[in-house]
């Protein structure tokens, strides 16, 4: 499977129409992979058989101390040299192929995975979390041909050019079971045959499937790239997933107000809020502009702990959840839900622009959303 | 149309999916493409059936498209997106709740919704009637169209999101806000951008309007539209039409009907 | 507020010749012309004159010529007098400037950058005059293979089809709305469509009662505002056009001013008589490219799958990547309409800087598709200022399967391009709605004028396949070897795909 020939600019790229999906067990209890399989093969309606992936965390739990590259190669060479680099930053832990089975997928390249730590003596002031993610822009960058699927710490991106459903059959998921698996199916026009083009898009352990185009890509992606940020896999879906790296995890701040940077409130209703809110909304939206999102999305992101599902400011895409007992579902569409789950203890539509969080640990409380249900 | 004549025309695989009783068609759904089902219910409808209930119904789309003859057509699951798109004439009874473009560019017939319904609720309607009990998203009843005696309804039991009745030249939107508490306003912002025509009924305060159109006071005709309008979605749901009446509802209205007059320069 | 904009042209008449018959003051919707009893003489009020030649024509002595008004600003090749009015008369109204028509500035055309082969000593020219000369066309998706298998010793097709519309000549009306013109306007179309054997586009106006007789010859337009669709209009047409955008305006939706709305076209789009028609850009099903899939399918549904679906774009950036998209997405013809597109009104900073040239467009597509191995999906047809025959052959060679044409059409039927269709005035009884002025322009009139360019065209066409060797209009189709470019840059021509005239 060759990366595309033409390597065309950040303007050419890629659609993400889909569908999403994302089932989350709020005690932190690890469940397989038949209802979110089932859940995204519903919307396959949705895709168009040319991308789907899966993120699911706690898969790990005896290697749950290291971080666990999935990387991707597209020949020998590549794989060698990564090998090579991260040898010579980190202490590799163990190593092996991702198992795999026939399905129907196309073209699959060689995909690995590593346990690996971070050579202490390397590492200096640098956090390992920055460390790591440093090599793996470089593995993206450097090898040329080699790319990086996810690096975080008991978790892992499982993603490909089939149909979700095929693409879980490929990687053997029914053979691991995680506590949070928000699921991809991709409709790409763009470069059809590019395994790292699909969802979900990671960077060390948040991982990002969205539904929709960026029009502000291009400058989210030049604003990325002042803070080390390399943007390789031709899609617009990246930027997400740095952005919420950069502000969540190096810049700390709540997912309260990293929704209100990706989806600020119009300036009319920054104006019309209550003073203190109206300055923070202002300065928040004044610094951090250039990662406002503009067009049309709906993503699932998450991370250890938690699952967010956000929408942009005016709604222009799909987005419903639900819960039921210990589990939140966020999906592109209701009907999926209800396959797997036809009885929900709370099913709402999220505003536009404000988040759905599900965390280890808290249960959402259904009356907050509780609308009219069915009478009959 | 006997069942056993229209096994034979469909063949055993399809046959094992239906079943008639007491002049009544029904059709387990379960794992059918909507391309399957909604060419049976084509067929079923030329053949002259008239009520079909769908069982185990998980997100097929465009169910009531494409039919040329009245039918009543009742959905148990959720249907998918375009549920009575382009529909002319036929009854659909949701029970569940209804995804998005729930109804779109509707031109007769009558969808009645026991739960929520999503975005892009009645677009472009041109007739017929819509009852969510629920809530509705956003973008519901753009640019519903009337003329002369084709005037679309949809009317909502709960509340619904930005831009409600947006770019709207004809029909009337009725939103009774039933699940708001006492002084609650409606979340709806830009609601009315773009109006032209038609009317917007709501009970409970709105926190945002287009710059298009203003809020007024119901007279006793608006009033008597209220009342016929709630009484047919209280029969649909089951609820007490005194109880929906006994408070105050408010009109939205175009404040000019080119509001866009002085945009361009000739 | 004084106007300080002077008069665009000049009335000039040769009061000699002039035999006060009061023509040109009946004609002129404008009020140019005006007739004084006292001095018996015909006057002109110079600012209303839009030189839409009608006076010109009608005058039964020629006793009027329509100069442009010399006196200009200084000459400034950055502040040009187009530029200063339109500052000018933005300062006065503080309004959106409209205009009417196609682009007029002088990008490159690229058309005029292309020439055709033509045979000579080692293939033979065909002669079209006497010799079978095909142009018929099939528009549809195509599969990519055939099954047949023999029963009883009779060879027997097991793949079906999909539709297709039947071009006797490769050439359709595009999309002009009814309230864009009047329904004359749109009875011409509709019966020159049918006695030429190809099809009109009813634009998003809908279908007039009237004309559902010429529905196997019409492709019913589907946009943003919905207007005139339901399920007898779906299925009165021969094809179903998704309008998404159109060349003179990507981005942005149609208008219809409030001044067009008459009784008849507010009943057919179902809207207030007088208020402004303003579909907005977005089709607010469709904001993502499985929305796009999602309402194709809906309209095969709806139709029973016995009709081709089409996709109208405007020629954009990413054109070749939408266009792959929309074939994915179950878009049975891709219609692009470049920047050369024309509209009834536009604002005129959308029309004159958002878009891409429609040649350009159509090569970088086909050659995309072909990349992907996807070009049998779907047929291409180009619109966007479509001249002459050699414009449509060279369409062809480029990898169209057909071309639309909206002002080639209009101008034939005695439109001058004055640019002033906003208006609802147009003098020529085109682009009004007015029943008094609508009447003037004669459906068996303007349908012959229509018939007789389509003739014209098609003959043409035939010449030039002749001369090329060709004899079939399949062999023409992306056959680009039969294209030099003259004056064109590498990158051009590495995108139209072409060799330069000499290589």
């Amino acid at each position: 499977m060759e990366k595309p020939k033409v390597t065309r600019d950040f303007d050419d790229k890629e659609f993400a129409g889909c569908a999403i999906f994302g089932m989350m067990n709020l005690e932190g209890k690890r469940f397989p992979s038949r209802d979110p399989v089932r859940a995204i093969a519903n919307m396959h309606e949705r895709g168009n058989g040319l991308g789907g992936g899966f993120a699911v965390y706690g898969i790990y739990p005896d290697f749950k101390d290291y971080y666990a590259l999935h990387v991707m190669f597209l020949d020998r060479d590549a794989k060698e040299k990564t090998d090579r680099l991260l040898a010579s930053g980190f202490e590799i832990i163990y190593d092996e192929e991702i198992q795999t089975k026939p399905a129907l997928v196309y073209n699959p390249p060689l995909v690995w995975r590593y346990f690996i730590s971070p050579n202490v003596k390397r590492l200096g002031i640098q956090s390992e979390d920055d460390y790591v993610r440093e090599y793996v822009m470089r593995i993206n960058t450097e090898t040329g041909r080699a790319f990086v699927f996810s690096s975080g710490k008991n978790m892992g991106v499982f993603k490909g050019v089939g149909y979700p459903e095929d693409i879980a059959e490929y990687f053997c998921l029914e053979d691991y079971e995680g506590y949070i698996w928000t699921c991809h199916g991709r409709f790409p026009t763009n470069t059809p045959g590019w395994w790292g083009g699909a969802h979900p898009f990671s960077i060390l352990d948040w991982t990002v499937v969205h539904n929709g185009e960026l029009s502000s890509y291009g400058t989210n992606k030049r604003y990325l790239e002042m803070y080390g940020y390399k943007c390789t896999m031709q899609t617009d879906t990246e930027v997400l997933a740095y952005a919420f790296d950069l502000l969540m995890r190096r810049q700390r701040l709540p997912i309260e107000v990293v929704a209100e940077i990706l989806a600020p409130p119009f300036w009319n209703e920054i104006d019309r809020a209550e003073p203190k809110k109206a300055s923070m909304l202002r300065t928040l939206r004044q610094t951090y502009g250039s990662l406002l999102m503009n067009g049309p999305f709906s993503v699932i992101v998450a991370h250890e702990g938690e699952m967010i599902g956000l929408t942009d400011r005016i709604k222009l895409r799909p987005l419903v959840a639900g819960t039921n007992g210990e589990y939140l579902y966020i999906s592109s569409e209701e009907s999926a839900i209800r396959l797997v789950s036809p009885q929900l203890e709370g099913c709402w539509n999220p505003r536009g622009g404000e988040p759905v969080i599900g965390r280890v640990g808290e249960h959402i409380v259904p009356e907050k959303f509780l609308t009219m249900e069915a009478t009959a | 149309m006997s069942e056993s004549r229209l096994v034979m025309e469909l063949g055993f695989k399809m046959a094992e999916k239906i079943s008639m009783h007491n002049g009544v068609w029904r059709v387990d759904a379960e794992n059918m493409h909507y391309k399957e089902l909604n060419k049976l219910l084509r067929l079923l409808n030329s053949k002259g059936v008239e009520h079909v209930e769908l069982d185990n119904v998980y997100g097929q789309r465009y169910i009531g498209t494409g039919l040329r003859k009245p039918m009543r057509i009742d959905v148990h699951g959720t249907p998918g997106n375009d549920l009575g798109a382009f529909m002319d004439g036929q009854l659909i009874t949701v029970y569940g709740n209804a995804q998005d473009c729930t109804g779109n560019t509707m031109n007769d017939g009558q969808i009645v919704v026991h739960g929520r319904a999503g975005d892009v609720t009645g677009y472009g309607m041109r007739g017929g009637k819509i009852f969510i009990c629920g809530d509705v998203g956003y973008r519901v009843g753009i640019h519903m169209k009337e003329y002369g005696n084709k005037k679309p309804i949809l009317v909502v039991g709960g509340t619904a999101g930005d831009f409600l009745g947006e770019y709207m030249a004809g029909g009337v939107l009725l939103v009774l806000g039933l699940n708001l508490k006492p002084k609650e306003k409606h979340q709806a912002k830009y609601v009315g951008t773009g109006m032209h025509g038609g009317v917007i009924y709501i009970c409970g305060n709105v926190t945002h309007l287009g710059k298009e159109v203003k809020v007024m006071g119901t007279t006793k005709r608006d009033m008597a539209v209220i009342e016929k309008l709630a009484k047919e979605f209280c029969g649909h749901f089951n609820l007490d039409v005194e109880q929906v009446m006994a408070r105050e509802y408010l009109k939205i209205v175009p404040v000019s009907h080119r509001p866009y007059g002085k945009l361009y320069a000739y | 507020m004084k106007s300080y904009l002077p008069a665009e042209y000049i009335v000039e008449r040769d009061d000699e010749k002039c035999i006060r018959c009061k023509v040109c003051v009946n004609q002129c919707t404008y009020e140019t012309h005006y007739y004084d009893e006292e001095t018996d003489r015909v006057y002109s009020r110079d600012e209303n004159c839009t030189n839409c030649q009608r006076c010109v024509v009608f005058c039964p002595t020629h006793a009027i010529t329509i100069r442009k008004n010399p006196s200009a600003y200084r000459e400034n090749a950055h502040w040009t007098t187009e530029v200063v009015k339109d500052i000018k008369k933005q300062a006065e109204t503080g309004g959106v400037l409209l205009t009417g028509m196609g682009c007029d500035k002088p990008y490159f055309t690229y058309w005029d950058r292309l020439v055709l082969n033509a045979s000579q000593v080692t293939n033979p020219s065909i002669d079209p005059l006497r010799e079978p000369m095909e142009i018929r066309t099939y528009l549809g998706a195509k599969p990519d293979m055939l099954t047949a298998e023999l029963e009883d010793g009779n060879l027997m097709l097991k793949t079906t089809l999909a539709p297709q519309l039947t071009l006797e000549t490769p050439i359709m009306f595009s999309a002009i709305s009814y309230g864009a013109v009047s329904l004359n306007v749109h009875e011409a179309l509709a019966r020159a469509a049918a006695e030429c054997g190809t099809y009109f586009n009813t634009g998003e106006g809908g279908l007039h009662e009237k004309l559902f007789k010429y529905g196997n010859h019409a492709i019913v337009q589907v946009a943003s505002g919905r207007f005139g669709v339901y399920s007898d209009y779906l299925n009165a047409g021969a094809a179903v056009e998704i309008k998404i955008g159109q060349g003179a305006k990507p981005g942005i939706g149609g208008h219809l001013p409030g001044e067009k709305v008459s009784a008849e076209i507010a009943r057919t789009r179902m809207i207030p008589p007088g208020t402004d028609a303003l579909s907005p850009a977005p089709q607010h099903d469709i904001y993502s490219i499985e929305d796009l899939r999602q309402l194709i399918y809906a309209l095969k549904e709806a139709t029973d799958y016995t009709k081709p679906v089409s996709v109208k774009i405007a020629a954009v950036h990413n054109v070749a990547a939408i266009a792959s998209g929309m074939i994915r997405a179950g878009a049975d013809i891709i219609a692009i309409d470049g920047v050369r597109g024309s509209t009834g009104a536009a604002p005129k900073v959308i029309r004159d800087n958002v878009g891409i040239p429609v040649e350009l467009a159509l090569a970088s597509v086909d050659q995309r598709l072909r990349e992907e191995g996807i070009r049998n999906r779907a047929s291409i047809v180009v619109a966007g200022g479509i001249r002459s025959s050699s414009d449509v052959v060279k369409a062809i060679a480029l990898g169209a399967d057909a071309v639309y044409i909206a002002t080639a059409a209009l101008i034939a039927m005695g439109c001058t391009v004055c640019q002033k269709c906003y208006t609802g005035k147009c003098p020529w009884g085109i682009t009004t709605t007015d029943p008094w002025i609508a009447k003037r322009l004669n459906p068996d009139i303007a349908s012959q004028r229509l018939v007789n360019l389509l003739r014209g065209w098609s003959l043409e066409i035939k010449e030039m396949m002749g001369g090329m060797g060709i004899n079939a209009i399949e062999s023409l189709r992306g056959n680009r070897l039969h294209l030099r470019g003259v004056g064109l840059t590498e990158t051009e021509l590495r995108i139209l795909g072409v060799k330069h005239a000499g290589d």
